[in-house]
């Protein structure tokens, strides 16, 4: 190999900016440790001149990288570049009740309490709630705004969020008398918990709680730090009636005014 | 969970589609894809890939709810190891066993994979007899 090394030269562009090809793919693209192929070394030998140490072991790694890179994107379009703004069909609100509802027995199996078990699902819904925001600002496009006040965040999530996730708006938004950072979200037919019925001696949960923490991550992603619960406040037309209660940040009302 | 789902979702589809019985597996692919998977997912997978003695074939799905955001993490396992949906396996499985049919279900690829559809082998074993309720007889 030393052999095939050019004899002596003049720099032109100094040796720190030497070292090529260093990978610019984040550090989760590298591939896994165990599959770093055999023929490593050879590599090293070859880009080894001065820098053998770390340019080396780059070289390494980004020739396998490209390599597997190149099989996949031959194959087919990442996810990412797809076009969001296209609705796909829907699905049947069976299907998405049956997989509620494996959740919710596999969170029940592990939850320690009612107070768990609704912070799993809040967590759960937190998930949903920030790719929401995400997607119907996208789908909304030019006419997408940024909401600066509590009271269009919260007709923001009122109407338009619960479109996008339930089909329909909210039936009403009220705020509390007692306290002025507590807002209330109040759906009579809450269309996850429809098909659920919660047994007596977990009385106090509900599943809505899912919901509320996509009310929650919405909140929080449009800078309206939130605390969102989710209560069952029956009455006798509507016996599945849900208030998602929302408590602001004190920081977010001292900021209205 | 998947299991679990079938178990109760052959009850609303039976309910919902009001089909009968059917005579051969070919009908009852035929009826897995173009009502049981239009009703719950609004999608028909195509059939394909029967062997000879017709008792295997492929659920071919060109689009997956299921999956419709999913890309798999590249942390050089999950591309290897994760079937993604399958969910969808055991659905078929616990739905069909409702039935009295027991068949297995894998996935065989997965676009998610990397690969250029997705492919869902059904293989059936055999038809279950109805079982008297001990204490029954």
């Amino acid at each position: 190999m030393s052999t095939a090394l050019p004899g002596p030269s003049t720099p032109i562009v100094p040796s720190s900016r030497q070292p090529t090809g260093i990978p610019r793919t984040p550090s989760s693209t590298l591939p896994h440790p165990s599959t770093r192929s055999a023929n490593s070394t050879s590599l090293l030998v070859r880009s080894g001149s001065g820098a053998l140490g770390s340019a080396g072991s780059n070289t390494t790694l980004h020739s396998n990288t490209s390599a597997s890179s190149l099989i996949m994107s031959s194959k087919r379009i990442s996810k990412y570049d797809k076009n969001l703004s296209r609705k796909s069909t829907e699905v049947s609100l069976s299907s998405f009740a049956f997989i509620f509802s494996e959740a919710i027995q596999y969170m029940h199996k592990r939850a320690t309490g009612i107070q768990d078990f609704e912070n799993r699902l809040n967590q759960l819904g937190y998930h949903i709630g920030q790719r929401a925001l995400e997607l119907v600002t996208v789908r909304e496009g030019k006419s997408a705004r940024r909401e600066t006040k509590v009271l269009s965040i919260l007709q923001f999530i009122h109407t338009t969020l619960w479109k996008t996730l339930f089909g329909r708006s909210a039936d009403a938004l009220e705020r509390s008398a007692d306290a002025a950072n507590e807002y209330m979200i109040i759906d009579f037919e809450p269309m996850i918990t429809q098909f659920i019925s919660v047994p007596r001696e977990l009385s106090q949960l509900n599943c809505a709680a899912f919901a509320a923490g996509a009310i929650e991550a919405v909140l929080d992603g449009s800078q309206f730090t939130a605390n969102v619960t989710a209560h069952t406040v029956e009455t006798d037309e509507h016996p599945l009636r849900t208030v998602f209660l929302i408590k602001f940040d004190p920081l977010v009302i001292e900021r209205e005014k | 969970m998947g299991y679990n789902i079938g178990l109760r979702l052959i009850e609303e589809f039976l309910a919902k589609s009001g089909t009968g019985r059917c005579r051969e597996l070919k009908e009852t692919a035929e009826i897995i894809s173009k009502v049981g998977f239009k009703m719950f997912l609004n999608i028909t997978p195509t059939i394909d890939n029967w062997t000879a003695d017709f008792k295997q074939f492929s659920l071919i799905f060109d689009e997956n709810p299921l999956a419709e955001f999913v890309e798999l993490p590249d942390d050089g396992r999950a591309h290897r190891e994760l079937w993604y949906s399958n969910l969808l396996a055991g659905v078929i499985r616990g739905a069909l066993e409702m039935v009295q049919l027991q068949v297995e279900t894998e996935f065989v690829s997965d676009t998610l994979q990397g690969s250029d559809y997705t492919e869902l082998r059904v293989k059936f074993i055999k038809t279950l007899e109805d079982e008297i309720p001990p204490g029954e007889d």
